[in-house]
């Protein structure tokens, strides 16, 4: 294939200062089970990168692991064929073995101590090459790379962009006296604890830029409002008035935030600055109006609401204005979230009974439910829309749960020991 | 309200470089750091809230002061006439005592959304606050918040449980 040249490039991700990261103990990391896949998997295999062998280890096992809980790939067993990105695939043998795709690369180690991952990707059936590329990075790093090629791996394969490099943020309720804000890998490892705290913390929301979480914490007896930089620990309340302060939500550009006062009775939403100034209200009745979320493109705030009877799901411009209901099938829809693309709307809807995931188009307003759950609650959609991560409960615990758009592939992430809750899916890394 | 426990120190320093040109279709783009912020996350701890010692009128349990809890039926935020001697018990402590301040906690059951449960609470704490000022409690002696379905006092899943935690506490400076 002569449209793409393969490619050398360059990461380097270099800690400078105190990288002595408080990492959540390695039992708090949440352990992932997949409970589904999805049919046609593109046969894929990925042959056990060269080099150092440790290094090496790591790579291909979360290159794999990212692939595989795709539920969109299938992994073919390399059966231990010992190749790098330098040599030339056996394009008939790895067709007899079922693949469509190759990959296969090395670690290597540079004079200063940093690792360089590279790999290249085939197209086994046209014997030509994908794609191809070199990360650089430090040993402690090497997950952060493998997830970069599982990324290309995925783009170039299904044409959408791969989550492996994003986080997710979550609560973990270690007690009744302590809760923990934890931001890991969206494959639940390489957590890190963002707050500790010993009253709730609730509805974490990434900023548009990946670099805040705003939360609802209680730490003084009463729900406030926090805007948390996570990489200096600074945190700023945003909202503090007289009564309750909740549920906030970024705007799509990142300098404003709807959130719940009740100041001024009720509960009602507003739009704040994201330092807290400015605060302009939206809604206008004496029903309940909360759970607010923007829509992409920043014209629409959705929210759930009683001033029907029941809590229903509507909308009011960004800017206010006579609100618009949208659900209508059941008692029981909150906690609106709308996909990247503003097509698709998540909710958690009361069926029979159980609280379960399900999502409207919103051009039909034809609803699916997902699950068969009776406890689903704050559902997350993942930066490319696939996926939708959702709390639930397991065994009498808290457990979080990835359900794709379509329903087919479900994967369970647990904490051994804790209850976990509250998930937010931080955006693609710039 | 906030302490740090590492430095604040703590950047990435990020060079992508390419040894070969741009292809088009950008699957070669440069690999660059972890977004704004990075993955560095640097861990804080809060604060408690420490409390103080209040007259024996609040807190002997042979004074009706002492009773701070009101019990809601599921989905309703009406307060029941049982406790409408309570509610005015404490109404007359505020009104004769102005420097004391009260923080009503609306609570709910764990059954459905938080953030709307959180406004659930919101409605009984404000109809306790609403009863205390029609009974001539000065607005700014108390505030009406909402912990959701957050604290359970019941940590249970069962109807007995759930109707433990559909309540509203009344705290006085000092308890909170």
């Amino acid at each position: 294939m002569s449209r793409i040249v393969p490619e050398l490039r360059r990461l380097v991700l270099l800690a400078v200062g105190g990288l002595a990261l408080l990492a959540a103990s390695a039992q708090a990391e949440l352990t992932i089970e997949i409970t589904g896949a999805g049919s046609n998997r593109i046969p894929v295999a990925i042959a056990d990168f060269g080099g150092e062998a440790s290094a090496s280890r790591t790579v291909t096992a979360v290159i794999r692991s990212d692939l595989e809980r795709s539920g969109l790939i299938k992994l073919i067993d390399p059966a231990g064929v010992a190749m790098t990105e330098a040599s030339a695939p056996a394009y008939d043998e790895w067709r007899r073995r079922g693949a469509d795709a190759l990959a296969a690369g090395s670690i290597g180690e540079g004079a200063d101590g940093r690792r360089e991952a590279r790999f290249r990707l085939y197209d086994v059936n046209k014997a030509s090459l994908l794609t191809g590329s070199a990360f650089v990075t430090s040993k402690p790093m090497l997950r952060a790379a493998g997830h970069r090629i599982a990324d290309m791996i995925y783009e170039k394969l299904t044409g959408e962009p791969g989550i492996f490099s994003t986080r997710v943020a979550y609560v973990v309720r270690a007690s009744a006296t302590r809760y923990e804000l934890h931001i890991s890998d969206a494959d639940g490892q390489n957590a890190q604890v963002a707050l500790i705290s010993k009253e709730p913390i609730i509805s974490p929301s990434w900023s548009p830029d990946g670099s805040r979480l705003a939360y609802v914490s209680f730490e003084n007896k009463k729900p406030v409002v926090y805007v948390h930089s996570l990489a200096s620990g600074k945190r700023v309340v945003v909202a503090n008035f007289k009564g309750s302060n909740s549920a906030p939500a970024w705007s799509p550009d990142g300098r404003k935030l709807a959130v719940v006062l009740s100041k001024e009775g009720g509960s009602q939403i507003f739009t704040v600055n994201a330092d807290g100034s400015g605060a302009q209200r939206l809604t206008a009745d004496s029903a309940i109006n909360t759970e607010p979320n923007f829509s992409p493109d920043g014209q629409y705030v959705y929210f759930t609401s009683d001033r029907g009877g029941s809590p229903q799901i509507y909308r009011v411009g960004a800017s206010g204005g006579e609100a618009q209901r949208i659900s209508f099938e059941g008692s029981y829809n909150v906690t609106p979230r709308l996909s990247p693309d503003g097509k698709t709307m998540a909710f958690i809807s009361r069926r029979d009974g159980g609280f379960r995931l399900s999502v409207m188009d919103l051009a039909s307003r034809q609803v699916q439910v997902l699950t068969d759950s009776h406890k689903d609650e704050s559902p997350t959609f993942s930066p490319n829309g696939r996926m939708v991560l959702i709390a639930t409960e397991s065994g009498g615990r808290g457990v979080l749960s990835a359900v794709s758009i379509d329903g087919r592939v479900k994967q369970r992430l647990t904490i051994p020991a804790g209850d976990v809750r509250e998930p937010a899916w931080g955006p693609f890394n710039k | 309200m906030k302490r740090l426990i590492l430095p604040a120190a703590i950047a990435f320093v990020l060079a992508a470089c390419s040894s070969t040109p741009e292809t088009g279709d950008g699957t070669g783009a440069p690999v660059e750091s972890r977004g704004a912020g990075g993955s560095t996350v640097t861990t804080v701890t809060t604060d408690g809230v420490q409390g103080r010692g209040l007259p024996s009128v609040l807190t002997d349990p042979k004074s009706v002061l002492s009773k701070r809890s009101v019990y809601f039926d599921y989905d309703s935020y009406e307060v029941k006439s049982e406790y409408k001697d309570l509610v005015t018990a404490h109404a007359k402590f505020l009104t004769e005592n102005r420097q004391f301040k009260m923080l009503i906690q609306g609570n709910t059951d764990e059954r459905g959304s938080r953030e709307y449960n959180l406004a659930l609470g919101q409605k009984r704490a404000d109809a306790i606050r609403k009863m205390l000022s029609l009974l001539g409690v000065r607005e700014e002696q108390i505030e009406s918040v909402s912990l959701g379905e957050e604290k359970p006092k019941n940590e249970g899943h069962n109807e007995a449980a759930w109707a433990e935690n559909r309540r509203g506490d009344m705290l006085y400076s000092g308890e909170f």
